[in-house]
């Protein structure tokens, strides 16, 4: 039962990958990439970890370990690379709607201005 | 039968990963596939070392996760102008 | 070792090449530090489907982590570019 429920886990995280690759090789934009990139690439990679403790049950705490260490670890690169590359200068994609970090600067200058 | 589906899956991410780092237009596109491309192969490690069957092999899924995003913070803090 | 582990580790070994590729093309030197990147983990994955783990954990430490950050601090204390 537990081997199933495994199973099923490793592959919902393979396909998941899978999207994520897919979102970084087609999507127009550094932004949009790092979005793919960080938020099905984290969903997939645990679930694919936790799935193999879950086949193989003697491995859980260490699959569990290596688990907390991705969720740990990956937001932290995609924020900072989000933030450099935004302050690097790169143009957002022409279809984009709404900048907020150009707005909250504008205002922010505005009030050291005042 | 369901292991070659997954690592199928799996390495074809790796290869979209890689194809995007080597036809990236900005730094930024090669470090955001370099990064995504970290995690993946994470993964696809944990799967193999199910695969062979060897306890020991999860060690380097370990280091993998823990030290591979030191990277990616450096490449990060360049493009953003101080290191 | 089944075969599609054979085939897994021939696509792998192509993936180096295209890095390799693009280390050596590139005039940029921070694109060069990001594929040579690339070539240290995808070589790591080789290591470890030929049954090193230990060779396999010293090249994902030293090779994806270290060396990289290394090469980012001499970029900063030199220059970018590539002169023609």
């Amino acid at each position: 039962m537990l081997a199933i429920i495994g199973w099923i886990m490793i592959y919902i995280g393979a396909i998941f990958l899978f999207l994520g690759a897919l979102g970084i090789f087609r999507f127009p934009d550094v932004y949009n990439r790092l979005q793919a990139g960080t938020k099905c690439t984290t969903l997939g990679a645990f679930s694919t970890i936790v799935g193999v403790g879950l086949v193989n049950p003697p491995w859980l705490p260490k699959t569990l370990l290596i688990a907390f260490f991705i969720l740990l670890t990956n937001p932290i690169s995609s924020h900072a690379l989000g933030r450099a590359s935004y302050k690097s200068g790169v143009k957002l994609w022409e279809g984009s709607v709404v900048d907020k970090c150009k707005d909250f600067e504008e205002c922010h200058k505005k009030e050291e201005e005042e | 039968m369901n292991w070659i589906i997954v690592i199928t899956l799996i390495g074809l991410g790796t290869v979209l990963t890689i194809l995007r780092m080597a036809m990236g237009p900005t730094p930024a596109d090669r470090a955001v596939a370099v990064d995504s491309m970290t995690t993946i192969t994470t993964a696809l490690l944990v799967l193999l070392g199910l695969f062979m069957k060897r306890y020991i092999y999860l060690d380097i899924s370990l280091v993998y996760a823990a030290l591979a995003f030191i990277a990616t913070l450096a490449i990060a803090r360049y493009l953003e102008g101080g290191v | 070792m089944a075969p599609f582990v054979l085939y897994l580790s021939l696509a792998l070994a192509i993936l180096m090449i295209v890095g390799a590729i693009v280390v050596v093309v590139t005039k940029d030197l921070l694109v060069a530090v990001i594929a040579s990147a690339v070539v240290d983990l995808v070589l790591a994955i080789l290591f470890y489907i030929l049954q090193a783990p230990d060779v396999a954990i010293t090249q994902a430490a030293i090779g994806a982590g270290l060396t990289t950050a290394i090469f980012v601090v001499v970029l900063r204390k030199t220059e970018r570019f590539e002169d023609d």
